[in-house]
């Protein structure tokens, strides 16, 4: 089978363009952080805080969560106007490499991170669109995602090839689909986590400068990282799962402690403490956060720090 | 220790079955017993004990393991040899059979089933119990509206009770206020995933006791008999036997590789394909099957697996007596992507002195200064083998084990006689007339995994079952909603309408003002 050399080369610009796009995106949005409008955000935290505090009512704090979300500035809406325009072109980029070669586009580690990095920004433009309090993350999110193809694009650049006899399988498709868009959500909960411990500082201390008053408050942010998370999880289970199902197929045993598995394992041990310290006293909100992160960190040595240092039977042929 | 309004609700009308948080020990053997099994039981100590889980398998998931990588392990102890016995005393090159690893994962199981079965008979009496009274202050509840109105409070309340009703609430009336509670499948699905990991328990210990696997090699042209002589590496399960074995057997006849051709891919290989003749049983009828690196061989529970291949090259060595003393082909083992193979010729037999052979088969031969004779294509286009001979004493009845692959010419009474490059055909007449070796040519062997494991459709099916049990768990929400209806002083019917959740996700706000949209559209 034979590789189409005219998509190929179509994807390549493609994925040049949409780094050129979420530069500007990536610049809007720090714009905005620079001189974008101040949003209410911090007010209505006040009055959370005091409500709490005087124990008495609670009803304003389910209330104040509930109003409506703090007026974008115009940096900002050019920024998601911008990322949206970024990711059809980065959607471009990564359908056309799939067709040149006739395959999932995810056979080596350049089209996973290419891939990876799609999800990323569709599970936040998703986020957004299903009217979710994410929008002043946007800078969080197209940083990461620009990196992503930055290391891509150069580092770990493969050229469009057929893929090697053990990726050759149905079970590709699903286990590496589930897996990169488990990168998406994990990537944009551990967002979330991370602003979210900031945030939950500034709030008490009051620092943070304008980045604080334009993110959400502190609540809004560890709602959307435990939406994100609680999702992932399940979805990171029936990755591992297919995967062992795969590895039942291809190598005769579903469970050999390789490196990938191992930390695939340890991944979902440590999001599971995160999901179990959620309903434990004494360890919600920061050290829940600190675990998220934590499992976010063993996502990311099992893709990179895996593939580049251990050795094991996880092929990714092209490194 | 204080607690938050929300905190007080709860603890009065729990959502949850989750363990309550220990107090102190009551005094006594069995005050302490019982506490300290509560402590195990606790949440904290659960995930205290999944956190010890994932560091106990860091280790194993940085340094080389013996299970998965033997000769990483040795070349990691040689390179460290202070560090390396250390650790190796410690099991960090075994982790995942080590006692502490058990360990660790007992105590998690066992606090696991201690924390299910209560939860379950808690979750089985909450399920058929009716929604819990209406707290006295609604007011305090997380979410809390209220409205006045001239119908009368009966009418509201039976309103209500049947809005309810309709959202598919639990619903029961009491005097004055109606109760609803909703998404009891949340705790069920819980408690699903969790029983279901200790059945997944059940089914990874099955396999490691009852099954088998093992790993062959198989030239074309020669079979395969799955008993446990045949294998190069076998590893059963403790109660596995050996008549547990499934008696098939196969002939490989042919073994096919394609390589990319071109590009910066080149030599990439594309497919692998083992043409096998198959008995299932020695008295059933042979039939053909195509193995592939992700399409095995099914007979029974035993699955054949192809994960590897290389070259054979076939000789013919004749003795300085001038007796064919050695005529087959030997498998060689692949060095590099491109198959540059390396093998031994051990002739025994051969008179006066045994001869020996350290060779190099090249798929595709080439020369070159720096890396001397090397394999440019993994199939053989041009194929070459390259020869250092010896004779003297191969040392084989010294009763020190060999391998196979290698000659260690180092303490034996060998004489090194020359070197010689051959192509298919060619012959190299040893010096001093100690005999001759002939290149006839090559075959290729596959090597076959064989496993069998009879816990992996109930690990699989433990697994779908906590698969669904947690996307129950994650995705639905219980919550509770009461309406009460009181006549204020002044005859107008004071409505309150107010709602408690689980999880703060989800829209409890939007779920209270609809029955209250509901209560007042009339
Ligand atoms: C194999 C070890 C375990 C794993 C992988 C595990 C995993 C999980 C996960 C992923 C959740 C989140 C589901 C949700 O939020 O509804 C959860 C919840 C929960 N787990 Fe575990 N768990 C384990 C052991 C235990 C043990 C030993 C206990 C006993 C204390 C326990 C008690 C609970 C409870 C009570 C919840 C519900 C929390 C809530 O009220 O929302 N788990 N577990």
């Amino acid at each position: 089978m034979a590789v189409n050399e005219t998509l190929a080369t179509v994807s390549n610009d493609l994925v040049y363009s949409a780094m050129a796009i979420y530069a500007g995106a990536f610049v809007a949005f720090s714009a905005e952080l620079a001189f974008g409008a101040r949003s209410s955000a911090r007010p209505a935290l006040h009055t959370e805080a005091a409500a709490t505090a005087s124990g008495a009512a609670v009803r304003t704090l389910s209330q104040a969560t509930t109003q409506a979300p703090p007026k974008q500035s115009r940096f900002g809406r050019i920024g998601v106007a911008l990322t949206v325009l970024a990711f059809a072109l980065h959607l471009g980029a990564v359908v056309t490499r799939g067709l040149s070669v006739q395959r999932v586009p995810w056979g080596n580690m350049y089209e996973f991170s290419l891939t990876a990095g799609l999800a990323v920004t569709g599970v936040w433009l998703v986020l957004l669109w299903r009217g979710r309090d994410v929008r002043s993350l946007g800078l969080f999110v197209v940083g990461p995602v620009l990196l992503t193809l930055g290391l891509a694009v150069t580092v770990l650049y493969a050229d469009a090839a057929e893929l090697i006899p053990a990726l050759k399988s149905t079970w590709l498709v699903i286990h590496v689909s589930a897996a990169v868009l488990c990168a998406g959500v994990f990537s944009v909960g551990a967002t979330a986590s991370l602003l979210y411990l900031m945030q939950s500082r500034w709030e008490r201390t009051g620092g943070g400068g304008r980045l604080a008053t334009l993110l959400p408050t502190s609540a809004s942010l560890d709602r959307t990282a435990y939406r994100t998370n609680a999702f992932a999880f399940p979805l990171w289970t029936f990755a591992v799962v297919a995967g062992a199902i795969w590895a039942e197929n291809a190598w005769g045993r579903y469970w050999g402690w390789d490196p990938k598995e191992t930390w695939a394992f340890i991944t979902w041990v440590v999001y599971a403490c995160y999901l179990h310290a959620r309903a434990t006293a004494g360890w919600k909100g920061r050290r829940a956060a600190w675990i998220a992160l934590a499992g976010f960190g063993c996502f990311l040595f099992n893709y990179f720090g895996v593939n580049i240092f251990l050795t094991g039977l996880h092929s990714y042929n092209g490194l | 220790m204080t607690t938050t309004p929300e905190e007080e609700v709860l603890e009065t009308t729990t959502l949850s079955t989750q363990p309550a948080p220990v107090r102190e020990p009551s005094l006594g053997v069995v005050g302490m017993m019982r506490w300290g099994w509560r402590q195990l039981t606790s949440m904290r100590t659960a995930l205290f004990l999944l956190f010890l889980l994932a560091l106990a398998a860091v280790p194993g998931g940085i340094l080389p393991q013996r299970g998965q990588n033997p000769i990483g392990v040795r070349a990691w102890i040689e390179d460290n040899p202070t560090l390396g016995p250390l650790l190796d005393r410690l099991s960090l090159f075994d982790v995942y059979a080590a006692p502490w690893f058990a360990a660790t994962y007992l105590l998690l199981l066992l606090s696991l089933a201690g924390c299910v079965l209560p939860r379950t008979r808690m979750h089985w009496r909450a399920m058929r119990a009716k929604p819990p009274l209406t707290p006295r202050n609604l007011s305090r509840l997380p979410v809390h509206r209220s409205y006045a109105t001239d119908d009368a409070p009966a009418d509201v309340l039976e309103q209500a009770r049947s809005f309810l009703q309709d959202e598919r609430y639990r619903v029961n009336a009491y005097d004055g206020s109606v109760a609803a509670e909703k998404g009891y499948l949340r705790e069920t699905g819980n408690l699903v995933f969790h029983a279901a990991l200790l059945v997944l328990l059940v089914g990874v210990g099955m396999g490691s006791l009852l099954g088998m696997s093992g790993s062959a090699l198989v030239i074309e042209g020669t079979g395969f008999a799955n008993t446990p002589a045949r294998f190069d590496v076998l590893e059963t399960g403790r109660m596995y036997g050996d008549d547990d074995f499934d008696p098939l057997s196969f002939q490989l006849e042919e073994f096919r590789a394609t390589y990319e051709e071109s590009g910066a891919k080149r030599g990439e290989p594309r497919t692998f394909e083992a043409d096998l003749v198959v008995r299932d049983t020695p008295d059933a009828a042979e039939r053909l099957v195509t193995v592939k690196v992700n399409d095995p061989l099914v007979v029974g529970g035993t699955k054949v697996f192809l994960t590897g291949h290389g070259y054979a090259p076939r000789f013919t060595v004749t003795d300085g007596n001038g007796d064919v003393v050695l005529s087959e082909a030997i498998p060689f083992l692949p060095q590099d992507g491109n198959f540059s193979s390396e093998g031994v010729v051990k002739v025994p037999d051969a008179r006066p002195d045994q001869l020996g052979f350290r060779a190099l088969f090249l798929p595709t031969a080439a020369v070159t200064e720096d890396l001397g004779p090397h394999s440019t294509f993994p199939a053989p286009i041009d194929p070459a083998v390259f020869l250092a001979s010896f004779r003297g004493d191969l040392g084989l009845d010294s009763g020190r084990p060999q391998s196979v692959y290698s000659l260690d010419a180092e303490g034996l009474d060998l004489e090194q006689l020359g070197l010689k490059a051959l192509r298919v055909g060619e012959t190299y007449e040893l010096e001093d007339g100690a005999g001759s070796i002939t290149f006839d040519g090559w075959e290729e062997f596959a090597t076959f995994q064989v496993a069998e494991d009879p816990g992996k459709e109930l690990a699989l099916w433990s697994i779908v079952v906590a698969l669904a049990g947690l996307l129950l768990s994650l995705g639905i929400r219980r919550r509770r909603l009461w309406v009460k209806a009181t006549t204020a002083d002044d005859g107008a019917t004071v409505v309150e309408v107010a709602g408690l959740a689980r999880t703060e996700a989800g829209d409890l706000d939007g779920e209270v003002e609809a029955v209250v949209t509901a209560l007042r559209k009339e």
